[in-house]
């Protein structure tokens, strides 16, 4: 169980890091989504299934589609 | 030089917020109100969720200023983007797989939101989770059918009738039992799906409000306003 949770907070730390250095953004954009995803993860395995399921919805789905659209109508790389 | 000072004062903050963390003792209780809300919670308001006890009825008026603070925001949004008139995207329809996908996928995503603010005081998830899978579904639909647009006057009513819905059921209870969102109806059995009193009431309006607010967020983003 600690194996599994600390793996899935290092994959968080990666994706988190990785969010940051990309230029291009819509593949920071899917690296952020996966941030969230893992959170919603562990709000799970911390117990607290409403937050891991607002968390997921937000995080996950909602976030990511607003971030899409708003670099539909912008620039998608980094200058 | 300014990524020294910034690092500095990164490092600065860091050692504040352990110093101040440190001392509180970490899951222990701090307030005799949560243990109330744990052991008192379910025979009081009938809800076998307890989070949802604790969100509805006893924070009930601050789950009304959370809604306001997000209809705000769909307002502001309204207003900055819906200003210049409107033409939707370039139609250029979506694929056959991506369209017909949709078509399955849409109701099925609306019916596990519904279920969601449905089944708000028994089951974890509420109002808000609830409205957020419904936006996510209007997403989709957004994607598979692009040339197709629900109505801006629909979400407006929709989201206008919940509100009134949740701010009624409160004036009601000031009314009736001397406080704003009194519990008017009687808890019920436990763990079946009419108890909790008011609770379903405000969940699904609550559910209706959100999904409603965010899937016209999403629909005022997604239409170019040039």
């Amino acid at each position: 169980m600690i194996l599994i949770v600390s793996l899935l907070v290092l994959l968080m730390l990666v994706g988190a890091v990785a969010a940051c250095v990309f230029k291009d953004l819509l593949s920071a954009i899917i690296a952020a989504a996966l941030v969230s995803l893992i959170a919603a993860v562990l709000f799970y395995f911390l117990q607290a299934p409403d937050v891991a399921m607002a968390e997921a919805a937000v995080g996950a789905a909602l976030t990511t589609a607003i971030f899409v659209v708003a670099i539909r109508r912008t620039n998608r790389y980094e200058q | 030089m300014r990524k020294i000072i910034s690092v500095l004062l990164l490092s600065i903050v860091a050692v504040g917020i352990y110093l101040s963390v440190s001392h509180i003792p970490f899951g222990a209780p701090k307030t005799k109100v949560g243990g109330h809300y744990v052991e008192q919670g379910m025979e009081e308001t009938g809800a076998a969720n307890m989070v949802t006890s604790v969100v509805v009825i006893y924070r009930g008026f601050d789950t009304l200023g959370e809604v306001t603070v997000l209809f705000i925001a769909a307002v502001g949004l309204a207003a900055v983007l819906g200003i210049a008139g409107q033409q939707g995207f370039p139609r250029e329809p979506a694929s056959f797989v991506l369209r017909n996908a949709c078509v399955v996928i849409f109701p099925l995503i609306l019916l596990c939101g519904t279920y969601i603010f449905a089944h708000g005081h028994l089951t974890p998830g509420g109002g808000f989770q609830g409205g957020v899978v419904i936006a996510s579904a209007f997403v989709l639909s957004y994607l598979g059918g692009r040339e197709r647009r629900i109505s801006k006057r629909l979400f407006g009513s929709v989201e206008s009738l919940a509100g009134l819905v949740f701010v009624t059921t409160g004036l009601i209870g000031l009314a009736v039992g001397g406080y704003f969102l009194s519990r008017i109806l009687p808890n019920g059995r436990p763990y079946s799906l009419l108890s909790a009193g008011i609770i379903p009431i405000i969940y699904i309006a609550i559910g209706f409000k959100v999904g409603s607010e965010l899937a016209g967020i999403i629909d005022n983003l997604i239409e170019e306003t040039k």
